[in-house]
């Protein structure tokens, strides 16, 4: 359709979801809405990484399920987690008998995921594609910043990396939302430095992404029910909606943010969630369920992530970021 | 792409997001050091007091042993999964003292040795306070060589 | 009787002062906890190469030593003695009068590490 936004002719559906939240998420306002809550972030392993690859992998069996399919029927699993070379999803894909496409964007992971799925069904090469994502706090806590003890405290302007997995069949047939569009993000890097500041650096990019699907398509915020960001947290969303508005679109009505989401309120000194897991279980579960009721009939799902690394903000570079944007109808 | 070096910066956007950032309630957070930060070296003297009073301990035994009771401490609620609350509510009050130390050295130790005791935990207990090994002992280096050529030259 | 106070008074004083400096760092040049704990113990190994830190132990006892910059203190003041006693002494002596310290964190570390694990973190 335009230069970077596909239309899917034959609408791709998203027939089954199921997401495992950790005990901070699931005592959250979206608690009562994921399939399942797990009150020990081990989840009964013996090592942190370990029980974040059994998170991803019970929503993978949970969400075949949940479309009424067998692991027979699933043609291939695309995935990403925020570890050093994916180790979880690639762990996980290991216990399954399908073809793994490991795909990394940090925590826009699971709209590439999204659009690669809906594209790979869509076109008709393959019939049932598994998407999945993972991010646990205390694994990703450990490789971007420090020990879990060390007394060190968090800048205001921090986020909590969420811990919990969400996964979903994308296939041609069935039921279910539809995945009518999709449009890819470009790197933007605005010149954000503190890696502690990740709403900043990621509202450009999602603001850019926003821009060019508004463009393509002809349409407008007024257009879509809702407009739910991944992870820019209370700051990146206020950023975002004052870069769209430069742009020419007014998000505020119907804009809302995953990270804003998952936490209680009174959590007042951080800007909320973030990582792979945090768009993924909100979507999964409770606008999933909104759009299945048909009490969303529109919407945008735009999840952004931040492409840095510990040597490279270590090197004091700048953080590039991105947003990939699917649309989905119910 | 003709060699030249592009700058990604957006000097504009960058004022904004530094306008909009939230800010750290500083006079709160400076008085919560000082109060959490006064009270351990309080614990501290009082540790002197007892052990000049029971075990008549004196000069640097006295200061080197309770140096060695408070980085206990400071291991010990490492351990307890304590410190690190008392670090989110105290920052530099808990940070500075001796107490902050053994966190930094213990908390790498417990988070590694799930990757092995050898590659994981012992290769990894000094990364965070790697440095004030390295720099502290460079700079007493540094200091003892300055006052040994000084006495050679008053000598 | 007042006397007694009085020490603990100078203590909790002077080591609340030190560490309130550092959260004014930190507050303002967002500084990690990393290099805040080396800029200190510089401070205190400047400080006394320049002869002063020994004041403020004498002056506060526990309120000077129990921060990290009393480490820099110890380091420095060692060097200094060592100095007196010759060239090896001035290499050697900073980190023999630290040594307590560093054996016990070592130590110390080594065995939390054996017996506890990490706990989850609810915020």
């Amino acid at each position: 359709m335009g230069k970077r936004t596909i239309c899917f002719k034959n609408k791709p559906r998203i027939s089954g979801t199921f997401t495992v939240a950790g005990p901070k998420e699931g005592s959250g306002d979206l608690g009562k809405y994921f399939d399942r809550v797990i009150f020990d972030d081990k989840f009964g392993e013996n090592t942190f990484e370990k029980a974040e690859r059994k998170m991803l992998s019970s929503a993978v069996t949970g969400a075949i399920n949940a479309a009424k399919l067998t692991v027979c029927d699933v043609d291939a699993f695309i995935s990403g987690d925020l570890l050093n070379q994916i180790i979880s999803s690639s762990f996980v894909a290991r216990e399954f008998d399908f073809p793994f496409i490991g795909v990394y964007n940090a925590c826009s992971t699971l709209t590439e995921a999204f659009s690669l799925a809906a594209t790979l069904t869509d076109g008709g090469y393959m019939r049932n594609v598994v998407v999945g994502t993972v991010s646990h706090f205390s694994t990703a806590e450990r490789q971007y910043r420090y020990p879990l003890e060390l007394g060190s405290t968090r800048p205001p302007q921090s986020q909590w990396t969420v811990t919990g997995s969400g996964a979903a069949v994308v296939t041609n047939e069935g039921d279910g939302p539809k995945i009518v569009a999709a449009t890819f993000g470009k790197v933007v890097d605005f010149g954000v430095i503190d890696a502690n500041n990740m709403g900043a650096a990621m509202a450009p990019a999602a603001a850019d992404t926003l821009n060019r699907l508004f463009h393509e398509t002809a349409t407008s915020p007024d257009d879509y029910d809702l407009i739910l960001t991944g992870d820019l947290g209370a700051l990146g969303s206020r950023l975002l909606k004052k870069l769209s508005f430069d742009n020419g679109y007014d998000l505020s009505k119907n804009h809302s943010d995953c990270g804003e989401m998952i936490f209680n309120i009174d959590e007042e000194d951080y800007q909320g969630g973030s990582g792979a897991g945090c768009s993924a279980i909100v979507f999964n579960s409770y606008i999933y369920e909104k759009l299945r009721k048909k009490q969303i009939n529109r919407m945008i799902l735009l999840a952004t992530g931040a492409l840095l690394s510990t040597v490279s903000s270590q090197q004091g570079e700048s953080i590039p970021c991105i947003a990939h944007a699917v649309v989905l109808e119910s | 792409m003709n060699g030249e070096v592009y700058e990604y910066k957006n000097t504009a956007y960058l004022e904004y997001v530094k306008k909009v950032s939230p800010k750290t309630n500083e006079s709160r957070s400076i008085i919560d050091a000082f109060f959490v930060g006064g009270l351990i070296c309080t614990i501290g003297q009082f540790i002197r007091f007892l052990l000049n009073f029971t075990f008549g301990l004196y000069g640097d035994e006295l200061a080197g042993t309770t140096s060695v009771i408070l980085i206990f401490i400071g291991c010990f609620l490492t351990g307890l999964g304590v410190y690190d609350r008392i670090g989110h509510y105290a920052g530099g009050g808990s940070i500075v003292p001796i107490t902050g130390f053994a966190n930094s050295v213990c908390s790498p130790a417990m988070e590694f040795s799930s990757e092995g005791y050898v590659y994981g935990m012992a290769a990894k207990m000094f990364v965070v306070a790697g440095p004030i090994i390295v720099f502290g002992v460079s700079a007493s280096v540094t200091v003892g060589l300055i006052y040994y050529i000084a006495g050679l030259f008053l000598a | 009787m007042w006397e007694v106070v009085l020490t603990y008074i100078k203590a909790f004083v002077v080591g609340g002062a030190i560490c309130s400096l550092a959260q004014i760092l930190i507050n303002t040049t967002k500084l990690t906890a990393g290099k805040i704990l080396v800029i200190f113990m510089l401070g205190g190994v400047f400080l006394q190469a320049v002869g002063l830190y020994g004041y403020i132990v004498d002056f506060a006892g526990a309120g000077a030593t129990v921060p990290i910059s009393g480490f820099g203190y110890l380091l420095a003041e060692g060097a200094i003695k060592g100095a007196q006693a010759g060239l090896f002494g001035a290499i050697t002596g900073g980190l023999s009068s630290a040594s307590a310290g560093v054996t016990a964190a070592v130590v110390f570390s080594f065995l939390a590490a054996l017996v506890f694990k990490p706990k989850s973190k609810l915020n």
